[in-house]
């Protein structure tokens, strides 16, 4: 981004999140022990030992509150990589990421469930994880247990519920976290029918009361009626950032 | 590092200036410690799931520090004749064996930390020392038990402590709790990128364990090193003085113990543990902040 048009973006008050000229390259070390490195250093095979992987390079993004960006392409083409960034589950090896306001990153729901912990249990340590204090959970935990349509069931242990309750009940916790920014991965397809349109419901709710939204799927169709805006991706780079029906259209023709 | 590293001044200004912030990029550890509800319901897994299954449950902490009491005190006390030559020696034995304790299991959690919360590393931000500090947690969880047991040992025998005995106990307390977390970052961090860390922290928690005065008396130590610098290398072990304090708590103070004599320079050599305990914990806290932005994709 030019730093004239960077520091107009940075100005705009709705702005929440900037991505400015990304590079992250992965290094893939096959040594994960002492010995295989020593081994690997002696011999002078350090090429052999680790590959060398860009996965996105020149990325520039941002996005206001109000916006559902949808971050489309095919497999490897970055999109989770560049999700993982703005969380700030991993840093960037070049350019600069900043937010505004606190980030839900949902880049895979129930990661920090537990199955020996009750359903209550893991609302409690997942709302925490995800953000919210104690208060804040307390007060949303009935909310957050009728999303869920667990019922009972709450106190039991998670690794009793069928796969859509556990899902039913992370996605519930994680909706819940009234955060600025939500970063969703690939968790839409969540529950039977009725409950996913519960969620897509939500979200649009969520898209209405101005929050941000940036969502990585599969799900073409979908995605096309949540969201306004779509960046294609294509070996690392940008190659669309504007309307999501031609950004779908060009990854269905592969343009 | 800065908010907008690789950027122009320019630019970096415009992002400080307009309250942007940059993920994954905390206070570290002082937000580990803010988030003080996070890391108890951390450590109520963690301990939930440890024990699961288990009829016992948490009265293992009891019975494993009780069967290696009676291991050592037979061992040693009985068969090497350890308690004919200091008094107590029950005492004297289970106040080290509870430090060593305290710091093996400690330091070793704090190692597996980040590994073996993988799952949650990798998906969402959150500050990862919170992983490292739950785990020396949930070591002083284990300890309170085998501190009691030594308590109710100690008052049977007439242990009647004062001030300058109490004061002893709570600063070799918190040199191993400090010096634990110094070592766990580290420790932790470095496992990430090398396995090996695991079987090294065995290692030091064995070496530990018979290098400072746990299951002898110091005094056998200078009979068989002299005064000279291997006797100085002993006691620069901070786990010696930690140790040693630890007998000034528990075991000076009772009756039988006719004179308790400290070892020259234990306040001395306490201070330089102290100093060298928050050394490492800054140094961890250093290491484990380098390598805290690769992690996700290490694991």
């Amino acid at each position: 981004m030019e730093p004239q048009s960077l520091a107009r973006v940075a100005a705009d008050p709705k702005t929440r999140i900037i991505v400015s000229d990304i590079e992250k390259h992965f290094n893939i070390r096959h040594t994960h022990s002492l010995k295989e490195y020593v081994v690997s250093k002696v011999l002078n095979r350090r090429e052999a030992s680790v590959d060398h992987f860009t996965a996105l390079s020149g990325v520039d993004l941002h996005v206001s509150d109000g916006e559902a960006v949808a971050l489309l392409g095919l497999n490897g083409s970055g999109k989770s990589t560049l999700l993982k960034l703005i969380a700030g589950v991993m840093s960037p090896d070049q350019g600069s990421i900043g937010v505004r306001g606190r980030i839900a990153g949902l880049i895979e729901v129930g990661a920090g469930f537990h199955p020996d912990l009750t359903g209550a249990e893991n609302i409690y340590l997942n709302g925490a994880i995800l953000g919210m204090t104690e208060e804040q959970i307390r007060e949303r935990f009935d909310d957050i247990v009728a999303f869920s349509e667990i019922g009972e069931f709450i106190q039991t242990e998670v690794k009793f519920y069928s796969s859509g309750m556990f899902l039913r009940l992370a996605f519930a916790v994680a909706i819940h976290t009234d955060p600025d920014i939500f970063l969703i991965d690939e968790i839409l397809a969540v529950g039977d029918e009725p409950f996913q349109k519960k969620c897509l419901q939500r979200i649009r709710e969520l898209k209405a009361s101005g929050k941000a939204l940036v969502i990585v799927t599969h799900d073409l169709d979908m995605v096309e009626q949540l969201c306004d805006r779509g960046v294609l991706l294509r070996r690392g780079e940008v190659v669309h950032d504007g309307a999501i029906h031609e950004a779908v259209a060009r990854l269905r023709e592969g343009r | 590092m800065s908010l907008a590293e690789g950027l122009p001044l320019v630019d970096q200004l415009t992002l400080v200036a307009d309250g942007f912030t940059k993920p994954g990029r905390g206070r570290g550890l002082l937000d580990a410690v803010d988030n003080r509800f996070l890391l108890k319901l951390l450590v109520n897994k963690e301990l939930r799931v440890r024990y699961r299954g288990s009829i016992l449950g948490m009265a293992w902490s009891y019975v494993k520090p009780t069967v290696q009491f009676f291991v050592f005190y037979f061992a040693v006390g009985v068969f090497l004749r350890m308690n004919q030559s200091v008094p107590n020696f029950a005492v004297y034995l289970f106040s080290g064996i509870i430090a060593i304790n305290l710091f093996n299991e400690a330091f070793g959690n704090a190692t597996r930390a980040i590994v073996g919360n993988a799952a949650l590393v990798k998906k969402i931000y959150l500050p990862r020392q919170l992983f490292s500090l739950a785990s020396v947690w949930v070591a002083i969880v284990h300890f309170i038990p085998q501190l009691i047991v030594l308590l109710i040992a100690a008052l049977f025998m007439g242990w009647r402590p004062g001030p300058l005995n109490l004061a002893a106990g709570v600063l070799g307390f918190a040199i191993l709790v400090t010096l634990s977390v110094g070592l766990g970052l580290l420790f932790g961090a470095l496992n990430v990128m090398m396995r090996d860390s695991e079987n090294i922290v065995d290692l030091v928690g064995m070496v530990a364990s018979w290098a400072s005065p746990v299951l002898y008396h110091w005094e056998n130590v200078r009979a068989a090193v002299g005064e000279g610098w291997g006797w100085t290398l002993y006691q620069l072990n901070p786990l010696t003085p930690v140790v040693e304090l630890f007998h000034l708590c528990f075991w000076a103070p009772t009756p039988g113990v006719v004179t308790y004599v400290q070892p020259p320079g234990l306040w001395m050599f306490s201070l330089i543990a102290t100093v060298t305990s928050v050394a490492f914990l800054f140094f961890g806290e250093y290491v484990f902040r380098r390598l805290d932005g690769r992690f996700a994709q290490e694991l």
